[in-house]
């Protein structure tokens, strides 16, 4: 056996411990003064070429992106945030979540402080609006997108079940209501024999809410589903569309979501701006098969993003430079055109450049009139901080009556339930 | 060690000096110095957070928000009171005897196979360890595309062969014993080479003897090697059920990306008590103190399934 001196040996770590450390520090402050600033996104919005223009017009900054799937993203967000550090110096921020977040501005940059103020002008009100701190004291992020709401549908399979597949005819079929949405639902299912109509009823539901004047909150973020009519009248369309066999009971972003876009189990599906994106990439051999028709009850948002600088960021003032260089008009035309996330900058939808635009894929159909007739008609709606779970929550109910677990009264009166302890 | 210090050492005998002092320090403290390392760790890592956690379930403690309210034993109060936590609970005791009855009866068999004399017997025993080395992430994003509803290849055979399409993850069963495949695939093998190490260790003469008396291969395996490896069943069952009753990242990836992924499926069919945990302390509300009570409770819930399944096991016949 070897002999060992505890001495020697202790020396031996704590000289490795030493150098280790040293290590560390000599490549955490670099002697250049270059400025790393991180961006953590959930998916991919499309950022890159911008980033690689912009690191070219200022060779101070290094720009890193990090993604991670949808709701990992937000845990962590509010995780980092919670225990100061860990978060990015950009963060992204879906609109489901960002009440959640202005009702704590303190863990945020105030991007006033940056000048944001002049800038006001640039969005959509009620986007600008989304953004700014419960008390209206901050504006904690800068819009990127917004989900003005469409409806995209399968020419081919509305063809085999005899209904028209113009896009102009597919809007009339469903332009005053959903209740018409849901006649044509029946229809397509009786003349397909059973085939699905739409691929998940939580979209179906999520979309109806959305459009009504006030959602599953109040102002004063008090949960409102029980009492809120355009709730339950949105609940009690979708289970008539369920309980006709129109789902196709899918959830969003499992495997099986995606692989049916390529299979073409269903013929409709909400589409907000960003969703044209997920369909083209899970289905690329689709091209010339989907169209898109406008949806029922007119506009509405679903979903779309800001972009926040937590506080615990060490660069504000280059962050914030970025950002408000990212979601400038011409920058968010160029992710528009690379990934159809739709602008939330009303400059553009005078453009004619702009509006103009087709998008191949969806057999020229003309998205920049299309979504931007959607954005610029919604009515905006109050969400509060756990919108994304309330909804959620509903979703799980749908999908207890979706799986022949419960009748549809025992899902709602569990769904109220579930609610009562937010 | 000690023997070779001892030899540096100055004369015993000598009166007291530096040296003297130096070389009984040596001798009572160099032993506490030397393991320390490995208790400061355990200390640091193991038990401070083990006894933090106790603190802050005694509290209401969300991470969002600066308050930390001592309420006392309210938080498992109302876990006890949760009729999802029961349903947690059965549904993890019902994954894990789904998972490792089959499992550790398999992985018996296998090991009783390789002791005998096989072409390519490294082959076969090193690739017994191959799901074990694989990812648990990997195997449970593959997992879930093979139960998948509708593109599924399990669902494709199934459809062929005549019988149904299932929803795996609708009904409550058929989730149970999906996500008990995916357990049983990875910890099979390793459980099978544990065994076959034991097995190993059996006397061969004990056989020779049990042919003598005319006993086969099969009375062989229940009647000598199973008695005489008791030790290692004992060991394999605690361990399994440990892992077992902790079971996270396959029903997490199972459910997907979505709600369900916490929940467990929509009617919480496949909440197992991690995910339970998770969904309070890592969503919405960040009720960490809360969480810290559903840890708690697994952990006495772990303790007392283990100590029953030691008894249980206890009861096969001994060797001696």
């Amino acid at each position: 056996m070897l002999k060992r001196n505890p001495f020697r040996t202790a020396l031996a770590v704590g000289t490795a411990a030493a150098l280790a450390a040293a290590g560390g520090a000599c490549s955490s402050e670099s002697e250049d003064d270059t400025v790393n600033l991180t961006v953590g996104l959930f998916g991919d919005f499309g950022f890159g070429p911008l980033y690689e223009e912009y690191m070219e017009a200022n060779p101070g900054i290094v720009i890193e992106e990090r993604i991670a799937e949808f709701a990992d993203h937000h845990t962590n967000l509010t995780t980092h945030l919670a225990t100061g550090s860990g978060a990015a110096d950009i963060e992204a921020v879906e609109v489901g979540y960002i009440s959640q977040y202005t009702a704590e501005p303190d863990r945020f940059h105030n991007l006033l402080d940056y000048g944001a103020g002049d800038l006001e002008d640039r969005w959509l009100d009620w986007k600008w609006q989304q953004g700014l701190a419960t008390d209206g004291g901050a504006q904690i992020g800068l819009g990127t997108d917004v989900g003005g709401m469409a409806m995209c549908y399968r020419r081919d399979l509305f063809e085999a079940a005899g209904l028209p597949t113009e896009r102009d005819e597919v809007s009339a079929l469903w332009a005053e209501s959903w209740e018409d949405y849901v006649e044509v639902g029946h229809d397509y299912v009786e003349a397909t024999g059973g085939e699905y109509f739409f691929e998940s009823s939580g979209n179906m539901f999520r979309a109806m809410v959305e459009q009504a004047e006030q959602g599953v909150y109040d102002r004063d973020d008090n949960i409102v589903v029980d009492s809120n009519p355009a709730v339950k009248e949105s609940w009690d369309l979708t289970v008539e569309a369920v309980e006709a066999g129109m789902s196709n009971q899918l959830e969003a972003w499992t495997p099986e979501w995606n692989a049916s876009f390529t299979e073409g189990t269903f013929a409709t599906i909400i589409c907000p701006a960003w969703m044209t994106t997920y369909i083209e990439t899970n289905a690329p051999d689709a091209a010339g098969l989907w169209d898109i028709a406008t949806v029922p009850g007119g506009a509405g948002n679903m979903g779309g993003s800001h972009l926040v600088l937590p506080a615990q960021g060490e660069h504000p003032e280059e962050a914030y430079e970025f950002i408000e260089w990212l979601t400038a008009p011409e920058q968010q035309l160029k992710v528009f055109e690379e990934t159809g996330n739709f602008p939330s900058t009303p400059e553009l939808y005078e453009d004619e450049a702009f509006t103009g635009m087709t998008a191949e894929y969806f057999n020229e159909a003309p998205v920049g009139e299309i979504f931007t007739d959607s954005a610029e008609s919604v009515e905006p709606q109050y969400q509060g901080p756990l919108q994304g779970d309330v909804l959620s929550t509903i979703g799980a109910g749908l999908g207890r009556i979706e799986e022949g677990a419960q009748s549809p009264d025992e899902a709602w009166q569990q769904v109220l339930s579930d609610l009562e302890s937010f | 060690m000690a023997i070779a210090t001892k030899g540096r050492a100055p004369n015993p005998r000598k009166p007291a000096t530096a040296g003297r002092l130096r070389y009984r320090l040596d001798l009572h403290a160099s032993p506490y110095l030397y393991i320390a390392p490995f208790f400061v760790l355990f200390a640091a890592f193991g038990l401070f957070p083990l006894a933090f956690t106790a603190w802050v379930s005694l509290h209401d403690w969300s991470l969002l928000s600066d308050e930390h309210v001592f309420v006392g034993a309210e938080n498992y109060a109302n876990l006890l009171t949760d009729g999802y936590f029961w349903n947690a609970l059965v549904n993890t005791m019902s994954i894990l005897a789904l998972a490792t009855v089959p499992q550790l009866l398999a992985a018996l068999c296998l090991a009783h196979l390789l002791t005998f004399r096989l072409r390519g017997q490294t082959f076969f025993r090193m690739g017994m360890l191959l799901p074990n080395v694989a990812s648990v992430v990997a195997v449970a994003v593959i997992f879930s595309q093979l139960f998948g509803r509708d593109f599924g290849l399990i669902n494709w055979v199934l459809e062929a062969l005549g019988a149904g399409r299932i929803d795996w993850q609708a009904g409550r069963a058929s989730s149970h014993v999906a996500i008990a495949v995916m357990v049983a695939w990875k910890w099979t093998g390793y459980n099978t080479l544990i065994y076959l190490a034991a097995m190993q260790a059996v006397p061969r003469e004990v056989y020779e003897a049990a042919r003598l008396d005319g006993a086969g291969r099969l009375s062989q395996l229940f009647r000598v090697t199973v008695p005489m490896i008791r030790p290692t069943i004992v060991f394999t069952v605690i361990v399994s059920t440990i892992y077992g009753l902790q079971i996270f990242a396959e029903p997490q990836l199972f459910g997907g990306a979505g709600a369900s992924g916490v929940t467990g499926g929509p009617s919480r069919q496949f909440q197992t008590l991690t995910l339970y945990l998770y969904e309070h302390g890592f969503n919405r509300g960040f009720e960490f103190g809360y969480a810290s009570a559903v840890a708690w409770t697994m952990f006495a819930v772990i303790v007392v399934i283990a100590l029953l399944n030691y008894l249980l096991v206890k009861r096969i016949r001994s060797s001696s």
